[in-house]
């Protein structure tokens, strides 16, 4: 252990092969866990098909066609047609966009407005310190989907109003996970080897310290991204999301559940679709957990033994 | 004892109670629109007599410096105020409790029932680690924390009450008018939060147990010559239950989003309901209400999880 700490002061400069040699052991990692393999390939499925957007579907996202409406999935139409004969697959396609934007950008809001906040309290400590982790217990307290149903419901639905309600509640996770792991990290040797060298506190924190602590801020990113998604499609289901033109697969849900009877595939494949979705955030962060937590990893060695 | 570390754990609270009213409070304060017009109904544009505005805003206390206003509301929320809801013009405490009980029953019995399936199926898939019931248990968790509740809920009602017709898809009656039509309307709703939870609770209570089995207590328990079922269900259970009393004790926030939720969709006269009512009807005391009120709930079950502990485990004490 000691020796190990020695080692990383001496790295200043990264490998230049620094990327490919992130891409081998993601490859790697998704190898060896059928979980992260599984969860892993959803997980491109999914981002790649936000990325490419509707436009990929030979139908248009919100002209009706009133030949075809209501139709139970085909060759024509996979996954079926909605009320008014929109393609569902093509608004199931277009709702990965809404999705991903938003939850994006609330696990980015979280750790943007957590981390500095744990970081400042471990580094200051004192009363500073106490006062944050008094404010973050009692952030933690709250129902995370009630308390981001009043924000929206209160302040009107925006993409960064989504952002912040939906980041609000997992702000005091990461101001944890950094606050402990800048306390446990700081007084390793190659903190005091760069304090040494005259690099600053906050050069020392993003430089040094943050590449160590990066492996459980990663796990709870990916763990939150299933989470923003899931409230996202909740407060569109309850009919607090984004409304036109922003297609969300909880609205989806929401205007199928008239037609449950007559057209059940309105409300399956979306759920569905959602479901998949959240199983491959799940899959990966706790594959990511296992790996990365080395109490889990001892455990887990005990239990093959 | 015990009393000074109930003591304790009641002064700690006072920071967190305060965190949580101010959060409550301020988030009120970015509801768009004036006040006083939300205040008196008049939303879209009405008028409103000059006299009525200016009573109703020094009744409001609006014409008062902002931490005023926190304080004196903080003070009359201490005494039970919650203020007075606007459609229902009587005191939102009130409008409170009287959906609480249906809500008591989804959340008591989802609970149990949760509790009833996970930990014995935890315990199982920890003993059987690494076989088919061990992969059936994890498989059920996995799915039971990747499906959204809504979707869910609307999939019961569509097997349940669509297709077999066995059960009504939405409502509520009260126990005391007809016990059995209570039953048939709380069974899918129920069914939703417990699925819910106790996906959560057998993750944890297998994870626990399979810790707890290759502690050195276990193997004295063993060298004593105590036969294995002992062992593992009297010994390590009762220690591998303080984990499971934590999990529901973090289960009640996540229990009050959840709630709000199956109730919406089985159209349960609950407090999650009311919530989303008030949101639609604009109805921002009782919205207020409702999330402090959850938010006590929160506070109250965590600090009796933690007086709890103290009985179930008497190493746990004060430091």
């Amino acid at each position: 252990m000691e020796a190990r700490s020695t080692d990383d002061s001496l790295i200043f400069a990264r490998p230049a092969s620094r990327l490919s040699s992130l891409t081998r052991a993601i490859i790697a990692f998704a190898g060896s866990d059928r979980r992260a393999m599984m969860g892993g390939m959803l997980l491109v499925l999914y981002i790649l098909v936000a990325l490419m957007g509707p436009g990929i579907s030979p139908y248009d996202l919100n002209a009706p066609d009133l030949d075809v409406r209501m139709q139970a999935p085909s060759w024509a139409h996979w996954l079926g047609t909605d009320r008014i004969g929109r393609d569902v697959l093509t608004r199931i396609i277009a709702g990965s966009q809404l999705s991903l934007q938003v939850a994006a950008g609330a696990v980015i809001m979280a750790l943007i407005l957590g981390a500095p906040l744990g970081a400042l309290g471990s580094y200051v400590g004192g009363a500073i310190d106490s006062s944050v982790q008094r404010v973050m217990e009692g952030i933690m307290a709250f129902p995370s989907l009630v308390l981001a149903l009043a924000l929206v419901a209160l302040a009107g639905p925006s993409v960064t109003m989504l952002w912040f309600a939906i980041a609000f509640s997992s702000i005091p996770r990461y101001a944890r996970l950094v606050r402990s792991g800048v306390l446990t990290q700081k007084e390793r040797e190659y903190v005091d080897a760069a304090r040494a060298m005259g690099q600053s506190p906050m050069r020392i924190l993003v430089r040094q310290i943050l590449p160590h602590i990066m492996a459980p801020i990663a796990v709870q990113l990916t763990l939150d991204f299933a989470r923003a998604i899931t409230v996202e499609a909740s407060l569109s289901y309850l009919g607090l999301g984004l409304s036109v033109p922003y297609i969300s697969w909880g609205t989806m849900i929401r205007d199928a559940q008239d037609f449950l009877e007559v057209a059940p595939w309105l409300a399956i494949f979306p759920g569905l679709t959602l479901a998949g979705v959240i199983l491959a955030f799940t899959l990966v962060g706790d594959a990511l957990r296992d790996r990365l937590d080395p109490r889990m990893r001892r455990s887990l060695s005990r239990r093959l033994a | 004892m015990r009393l000074r570390y109930i003591a304790m754990r009641l002064v700690q609270l006072i920071p967190m109670v305060l965190v949580v009213t101010m959060v409550v409070f301020f988030v009120m304060m970015i509801v768009p629109g004036d006040p006083v017009m939300v205040m008196l109904g008049a939303v879209d544009g009405a008028q409103v007599p000059r006299q009525v505005y200016d009573a109703m805003r020094v009744r409001l206390g609006l014409d008062q410096p902002i931490i005023v206003q926190y304080l004196n509301w903080l003070s009359n929320l201490l005494q039970g105020d919650l203020g007075t809801s606007i459609t229902y013009r009587t005191s939102a405490l009130e409008v409170i409790l009287q959906r609480l009980v249906p809500t008591i029953y989804l959340m008591v019995g989802g609970l149990v029932i949760a509790v009833i399936i996970a930990v014995p199926a935890g315990v199982l898939a920890a003993i059987h680690n690494s076989t088919k019931w061990d992969h059936l248990a994890t498989g059920f968790v996995v799915v039971g924390i990747s499906v959204p509740t809504f979707w869910l809920a609307l999939v019961a009602i569509l097997i349940f009450a669509v297709y077999l017709g066995w059960l009504p898809s939405i409502g509520y009656t009260r126990p005391q008018e007809d016990f059995v039509d209570f039953l048939r309307h709380l069974a899918l709703p129920m069914s939703v939060v417990a699925l819910n939870i106790a996906a959560t609770v057998l993750r944890f209570q297998r994870q626990d147990f399979l810790e707890q089995m290759h502690q050195d207590y276990v193997r004295t328990a063993r060298a004593k010559g105590l036969s294995e079922t002992l062992v593992l269900w009297k010994h390590v259970l009762r220690n591998s239950l303080i984990t499971t009393f934590t999990v529901v004790g973090l289960q009640m926030a996540y229990l009050s989003g959840l709630i709000t939720i199956v109730e919406s969709v089985f159209n349960y006269p609950g407090i999650g309901y009311l919530l989303l009512n008030s949101i639609r009807t604009r109805d921002f005391i009782v919205v207020q209400g409702v999330v402090l009120f959850m938010v006590f709930l929160v506070i109250v079950v965590n600090l009796m999880v933690d007086i709890l502990y103290t009985v179930l485990d008497p190493r746990i004490r004060y430091r």
